[in-house]
């Protein structure tokens, strides 16, 4: 018998409609992986079990839990089913924990409430929890509060919340989407022993086929609210009968067409009178650190720990290491937004460290940006036109009207918009798109180099499929030289002819992308390939786990 | 924590003296001589400098501004020019009607604003929500003066519980002093309460938005208990600010009150002193006051430490 069982649930929020006939089935032990892009009806799913979907919500059909008709339970049992029976965990760790109590009021809460235990006994039992998901007392006694935790560390505690009394049904939303690479690895190892251990079902919802292939024992697909195909993981998607899962598993598998390839760097001799664009010269950050007390001087943090590297004209270079590692600052430093305690970076030959914004005009121009948050990088109140014509103030001259127009038209037209979207607020666009608008705000200027932070990581697989062919066609096209910051590194992998390790500031491995990724040397880098969730990989071993 | 409180402190210490040297310097731009003020517009040339002399005020301005902060710390504010009595004495008398009487208004704003404000918020969007908000929004807007009419009507005159003005004194036992002061706390203190009522709302909606809030709702907490438990001390800090600027305005700018149920209060003082151009007792309870609205801040400032825990290990 299926420990939760949904059948025909159709939901609309108002007068939209979410979900339509939906089935899904868990049984005891099982880890269930539901995979769908954004918008697709995931979480909506996941809170439909909880029952904590928004006041217009109305759901019909079937969702039953060991038992008990969710849909038809009052308020009160559902109180009761909450954190007892069913457990939750979330995207966001950074903003899933009350930032004013302690994480051990906050795992003891829901043990006091449900057992009507004393404070004593739900803190002994909550010190138990942390130590079972990692977080030993030695360190992290239950007075620290949230604040004073990694990422990681937080999403363990919301995992200790969620499992601490055993619930039956552990969902878990996007668990790992919000975490680097190893931290997502061990994260899932943790999910993967505590459903052993207690026979929880889990409920895995994830937009990453990979990592649902590593986890689940089935996998439901949903599209637009509605189940495309439930089944086996592995036959499912070794086969991929169904249309829409061959997409899927091809857009995240996907590697651009790149024709030509740069192979110019450090383990090759420059070619001659070929100049580098970018040359980092070791390059110090040092942030000033917490002081102890009033008295004493705080010792830096230092970022970044003496770099050196180049980037040769055209070149696609990765930057790949776990958060934390010092990537962003050193891409602030390249970028001229921060400067470098110590050490000089040249740009076409001209050092740009300790410039005046004014001297810096010529080098901004031929250096351009792309974030990793297409709906936060623009000013909603502005139209299209302005927004992409934005760096063209670098210019030494200033383009008429018209020119500007005729500028923003042609660079729509090369990143695939139209040349009349010009006209159109930001939110008029989908995400992907509005990440092709701040690919043509970046190339306007014909810039040499373009930094990209992780310009992919918040789109789903088949628009990041297209979001990295469009970059390696401007690569192949405009000569523009690449800095990826990313942790992903089939990204890295896709569109990169170099990559670069970061570990602790300092780069620990640079070699050719292929070569680093199949046969890393340094520890930072095997722990980046060994952690990173591969899905071709993942299949592989599936198929071999069941015959 | 010491860290932050130190700074806080040194802040109000630096505010402090800044604010004393703009008082001062204030009333020596304004034209006028105390001197000839005191003797009267028939006193000669000579009687006025040899005052002037006595009070100092022909020594450099450097040594005048020292002396009179140094009078300011020791609780010599000067003698009034119109009553020639120590202005301290003047102030002691207003301040013990003046501070109960803006302890209780301030008091009762919280506990009428917390509870509407998170009833209010608890409805977000349905109709109790909105009668609240309505009945707040008619608080802010009713000044607060026909309120104290309505209440002496009400309470005084009708029902006889309370006197509808003066101030019989502590003298005169706690409870009649109580009583006179009732009515006009209430009616400070409901356009108050209005306004903190509406913040409080505001700051916990936005709080019950929060991905922390579902967090406790998916463990099983009713969603009265979380806006309790979670919500409102997360709401605080606005509540805090705006319940600071609320204290230091019910000190002294509750003149139209004082006037209404002639209360002998700090307000009123200063607006005679001012009328009467008595420019030492207004100089001296712009700085008592400057010194009360620091020393709130300051207590605000702790407080959000309290609150918050993430302030105490910030710098």
């Amino acid at each position: 018998m299926s420990l939760l069982e949904i059948e025909n649930l159709s939901l609309s929020i108002g007068d939209t409609p979410i979900l339509r006939d939906v089935e899904l089935f868990v049984a005891p032990g099982e880890v269930m992986g539901l995979v769908g892009e954004s918008g697709s009806g995931k979480s909506i799913t996941a809170l439909t079990v909880m029952r904590l979907l928004p006041w217009s919500a109305r759901a019909t059909g079937r969702v039953v839990l060991d038992g008990i008709d969710i849909l038809a339970a009052s308020e009160d049992q559902m109180c009761a089913l909450r954190g007892d029976d069913i457990g939750m965990v979330f995207q966001e760790p950074m903003t899933a924990l009350n930032p004013v109590k302690t994480i051990g009021e906050q795992v003891a809460e829901g043990i006091r409430w449900h057992t009507k235990a004393s404070r004593a006994d739900a803190e002994d039992r909550a010190r138990k929890m942390l130590d079972r998901v990692g977080l030993p007392s030695t360190k992290f006694p239950l007075s620290r509060y949230p604040h004073e935790l990694s990422g990681g560390q937080r999403q363990r505690v919301v995992i200790a919340i969620a499992c601490a009394l055993k619930p039956k049904l552990l969902i878990a939303d996007e668990p790992t989407t919000a975490l680097d690479v190893v931290l997502q690895a061990q994260i899932l190892d943790l999910l993967r022993d505590l459903v052993a251990e207690n026979r929880m079902g889990l409920l895995l919802i994830s937009h990453d086929l990979a990592v649902v292939t590593e986890m689940a024992d089935r996998i439901t697909i949903l599209r637009h609210g509605e189940v495309m195909e439930a089944g086996d993981t592995a036959r499912t998607l070794s086969e991929q009968l169904h249309p829409y899962t061959r997409q899927l598993a091809q857009a995240s598998m996907h590697v651009p067409a790149r024709a030509r390839t740069h192979e110019v760097g450090q383990d090759t001799p420059l070619l001659q009178g070929a100049k580098p664009l970018l040359q980092v010269d070791s390059v110090t950050r040092d942030y000033p650190g917490r002081r102890p007390s009033l008295l004493k001087r705080a010792a830096p943090i230092r970022a970044v720990d003496d770099v050196s590297f180049s980037i040769d004209p055209g070149q696609s270079v990765a930057l790949v290491g776990r958060s934390g590692c010092g990537k962003s600052t050193l891409a602030r430093m390249i970028l001229a937004l921060d400067g470098p305690t110590s050490g000089t970076i040249r740009f076409r030959g001209e050092v740009i460290t300790g410039k005046s914004e004014a001297e810096l005009k010529p080098a901004r121009r031929d250096m351009q940006v792309v974030f990793q948050d297409p709906y936060g990088s623009f000013d909603p109140r502005q139209k299209v036109e302005k927004l992409v014509a934005e760096p063209l103030h670098v210019l030494e001259k200033k383009p008429t009207n018209t020119e500007r127009r005729e500028m923003v038209a042609k660079v729509l037209h090369e990143v695939g918009l139209s040349p009349r979207d010009m006209d159109k607020y930001p939110h008029e666009f989908s995400g992907g798109q509005r990440q092709r608008l701040s690919i043509a705000r970046a190339i306007i200027t014909r810039p040499k180099l373009v930094v990209a932070d992780e310009p992919v990581s918040a789109l789903d697989v088949s628009i990041r499929a297209q979001i990295l062919d469009l970059l390696a066609e401007l690569n192949q096209k405009l000569g523009v030289a690449y800095l990826f910051i990313t942790h992903d590194l089939t990204v890295a992998r896709a569109i990169t002819d170099q990559v670069m390790v970061m570990y602790d500031g300092r780069i620990v491995e640079r070699g050719r992308t292929s070569e680093v990724l199949d046969h890393p040397q340094s520890e930072a880098a095997k722990a980046l390939v060994a952690a990173a969730p591969d899905l071709h990989r993942a299949i592989a071993r599936r198929l071999l786990e069941q015959g | 924590m010491t860290t932050y409180l130190l700074n806080r402190l040194a802040i109000a210490v630096i505010t402090l003296v800044l604010a004393s040297m703009v008082v001062f310097a204030v009333l020596e731009i304004i034209p006028g001589d105390p001197a000839r003020l005191m003797l009267g517009m028939n006193a000669n040339a000579d009687q006025v400098e040899l005052l002037r002399n006595q009070m100092g005020l022909n020594a450099p301005l450097a040594l005048r501004y020292l002396h009179w902060a140094g009078g300011l710390l020791s609780l010599d504010f000067g003698r009034s020019y119109t009553y020639s009595v120590p202005v301290i004495d003047l102030v002691r008398e207003r301040v013990v009607v003046s501070l109960p009487l803006a302890l209780i208004a301030l008091a009762l704003s919280t506990i009428i604003a917390i509870p509407v404000g998170l009833f209010s918020a608890g409805r977000h969007g349905r109709a109790g929500d909105t009668i609240a908000t309505g009945a707040a929004q008619l608080g802010v807007a009713v000044p607060n003066f026909w309120f104290a009419l309505m209440l002496i009507y009400l309470f005084a005159v009708w029902l006889r519980l309370v006197p509808a003005g003066g101030f019989p004194g502590w003298s005169a036992g706690v409870w009649p002093a109580l009583k006179s002061l009732v009515l006009p706390a209430i009616a400070l203190a409901l356009p108050q309460a209005a306004i903190l009522a509406r913040v409080t709302r505001s700051a916990l909606i936005e709080v019950l938005n929060e991905d922390y809030i579902r967090t406790a709702r998916a463990k099983g907490l009713p969603y009265r208990a979380v806006l309790w438990r979670h919500a409102l001390r997360n709401a605080m800090i606005p509540v805090l600010t705006i319940l600071g600027l609320q204290f230091a305005f019910l000190l002294a700018g509750t003149i139209i009150i004082e006037n209404v149920f002639y209360l002998p209060g700090l307000g009123r003082l200063v607006f005679q002193a001012i009328t009467q151009r008595d420019l030492i007792v207004v100089e001296s309870v712009v700085m008592l006051l400057v010194a009360a609205v620091i020393a709130v801040n300051l207590l605000v400032d702790l407080s959000y430490a309290v609150v918050d825990p993430r302030l105490r290990s910030r710098q």
